[in-house]
């Protein structure tokens, strides 16, 4: 008999410890033979800790599982019962390549892995020219899922053919935007994925070695993708690549705190020991990444979806999707919302379908006020645009960017002028302060919103103005997206920013 | 982790571990603080003459990363995220309660030397916020009442 219980960092902060303990417990009070097994989550966040047990029917899911729970789910009454896990409506719903494997198997069993179809795309994939492999995933039409949204085939082909003794395949894992946890769900839940992506892609580019770089604040994914490593390397996975010839190795680095290092740039700067701050481009990191080296710099979902692109064929990926957004992808429902957690699904669903229908409106109970999308440098999107197809390209015409794929829910008790302050404020404190319009822009825009909030009509034409400038002058995306939700506060709830100042006169 | 001022031979040994490494020095510091609760002042020299660059350099990338510590901090480290998701469910009220119940700003360290709150930006846990991060224990939808005992379980 085996039974699940995730050790996914979200099923711990719930108290999914407690409930190993106390059905270890249980086991040996009944004096049976079960096996319990620490399997990532299956997303349903609401339902966690979420425990499932094996039976002749397929997978019984409990949750949210407490203490209290553990004799009753033994004796066969518990009232937590959900039956089917794979039934359940949030789940069934979703269409799961990256995710497909994650909460299913044990993560840390490469023979569990491969029994779900694991390593049929990387044996492929050896087989293949690197030319052949670079195509595949341009058909597949797979773009950077960090949030630029670039042709990872185009990406990966210009480090082919760039010249140089050693090349580099780095996994940007510094997950900082808030609302966004798909990153930390595929590598505590399936970390072979990622393994597998970055050994692919170390073959389409002749790259030998690969980093990891993990955020500090994800202790948990850091433990669970070093462990992994340990195992790929022991099994020939890693190494001499599946007696193959080709080399390739994993190290994995962890961040310090700092959220302009999920910039692609300041994240290199980071991995080589030095201040994090941006580098201007060109040259682009493909060219002259790490050390100076040719490297590819991808987001940990863009990695983990290459192996099921090898494994069912780019064109069934390219089949999902809409327009030029093809494929799937995970999107993490957060905030104030009563279902929340990771959705996988083809590109197109409505904003207002994701929110309503799958994510079931506020926790509160009260009206959605607006949701920001792609964190914190995501705009706003009120209530109004929720017909809006969820895509690069659509988010992108109005005035949006689906970034990482993260929707933060907030009811009618939001306070827009002070979410616009704190999108200051963040990239004040984040700013790496190279370029002026981040590093002293952020500042001033503080002060400007708080004028605003004193009642000073006036300076909504200098907040306009300062986000002009930052858009325009900022090196990367923190100074110069930080004016989407400033912006997007300011024009679609412009009565929170007059209000204040009516209540000051 | 001890407190006490560690010795150059210590700090050594902390460093040749990560020598082989490309880019060693952000895996340095951070076992230097692992090992020592900081990173020592008296280490910035050390580092830079094992790898050859300037104190300056050394102390601008110790001083960027917000991770890294001049001094201990107290026993116990309570983060809590203020990244937008966990506002969304009353991250900032319960930021705002913690603070006002410790009587200080971020940062602050309890003068009994058993707390030091901190904001954190994102745990990942922003379906289940507000996120709190107590040493290396996550707590997910944490409220008030459940603020105050762990507060209390810290020596506060």
């Amino acid at each position: 008999m085996k039974i699940y219980i995730p050790r996914d960092a979200a099923a711990k902060a719930l108290g999914a410890e407690r409930i190993v303990k106390a059905v270890e417990a249980e086991i040996k009070e009944r004096g049976i033979d079960a096996q319990i097994i620490r399997n990532g989550s299956r997303g349903m966040i609401w339902l966690e800790p979420l425990v499932e047990v094996e039976t002749a029917e397929g997978r019984v899911g409990y949750g949210p599982v407490t203490v209290a729970d553990v004799k009753s789910i033994f004796k066969g009454d518990s009232d937590k019962a959900l039956g089917d896990v794979e039934q359940i409506p949030f789940f069934a719903a979703q269409t799961r390549l990256t995710f497909a494997r994650v909460g299913k198997i044990d993560p840390l069993s490469l023979s569990d892995y491969e029994a779900h179809g694991g390593l049929v795309g990387l044996r492929r994939a050896i087989t293949m020219s690197a030319e052949a492999v670079v195509d595949e995933v341009k058909t597949s039409g797979l773009r950077g899922r960090g949030g630029a949204g670039f042709p990872t085939g185009i990406k990966w082909d210009t480090v082919r053919l760039a010249q140089g003794e050693k090349k580099y395949i780095v996994c940007n894992a510094d997950e900082g935007d808030s609302g966004t946890f798909a990153d930390r769900m595929i590598m505590e839940g399936d970390p072979f994925t990622l393994i597998e992506g970055m050994i692919i892609a170390g073959l389409a580019t002749h790259a030998t070695k690969g980093f990891v770089y993990i955020r500090s604040e994800y202790p948990d994914a850091i433990e669970q993708m070093e462990a992994a490593c340990v195992i790929a390397r022991d099994a020939g996975v890693l190494g001499n690549v599946l007696n193959s010839g080709h080399q390739f190795d994993i190290e994995i680095r962890v961040g310090a705190g700092a959220y302009v290092c999920g910039e692609e740039t300041s994240l290199l700067n980071s991995l080589e020991g030095k201040r994090g701050t941006v580098r201007a481009k060109p040259p682009l990191p493909a060219l002259q990444g790490f050390m100076g080296r040719p490297t590819v710099v991808n987001n940990v979902i863009s990695l983990a979806t290459v192996p099921v692109i090898f494994e069912k064929g780019a064109q069934h990926y390219a089949d999902f999707g809409l327009g030029r957004s093809k494929g799937t992808m995970p999107i993490q429902i957060a905030g104030n919302v009563k279902f929340g957690g990771l959705f996988e699904t083809a590109f197109g669903m409505p904003l207002g379908d994701l929110v309503n229908k799958i994510g079931g409106g506020t926790a509160s109970g009260r009206p959605v006020k607006a949701v920001q999308v792609g964190g914190p440098l995501g705009a706003y999107m009120p209530v109004s645009k929720f017909d809006t197809p969820f895509g690069y390209e659509d988010f992108d015409q109005k005035g949006g960017l689906i970034g990482h794929a993260g929707i933060v829910v907030f009811d009618d008790t939001a306070d827009m002028l002070g979410m616009a302050r704190f999108a200051m404020e963040f990239c004040a404190v984040e700013s790496c302060g190279k370029c002026t319009p981040c590093r002293i822009g952020a500042v001033r825009g503080v002060e400007t919103i708080d004028r605003i909030a004193a009642g000073d009509n006036s300076a909504v034409e200098i907040l306009t103005d300062l986000c002009e400038t930052m858009k325009d002058g900022s090196l990367c995306a923190l100074g110069g997206f930080t004016p989407f939700p400033v912006m997007s506060a300011l024009q679609n709830f412009p009565e929170e920013f007059s209000t204040a100042k009516e209540a000051a006169e | 982790m001890t407190q006490a001022q560690p010795t150059p031979e210590a700090i050594g040994e902390t460093i040749a571990r990560h020598l082989h490494l490309e880019g060693p020095l952000l895996p340095i510091l951070h076992d230097l603080q692992h090992e020592f609760g900081f990173v020592p002042e008296t280490a910035v020299p050390l580092i830079a003459a094992e790898l050859n660059i300037g104190r300056a350099e050394v102390h601008g990338v110790v001083s960027f990363y917000h991770d890294f510590r001049d001094a201990p901090a107290g026993k116990h480290v309570v983060k809590i995220c203020r990244a937008e998701a966990c506002q969304s469910v009353g991250a900032n009220a319960l930021s705002d309660h913690a603070l006002a119940k410790l009587g200080g700003d971020w940062h602050m360290t309890t003068p009994n030397g058993n707390i030091t709150i901190e904001p954190v930006y994102c745990l990942g846990l922003c379906a289940c916020g507000p996120a709190v991060l107590v040493d290396d224990q996550l707590e997910g939808r944490v409220d008030a009442a459940r603020m105050d005992e762990i507060l209390a379980e810290c020596g506060a």
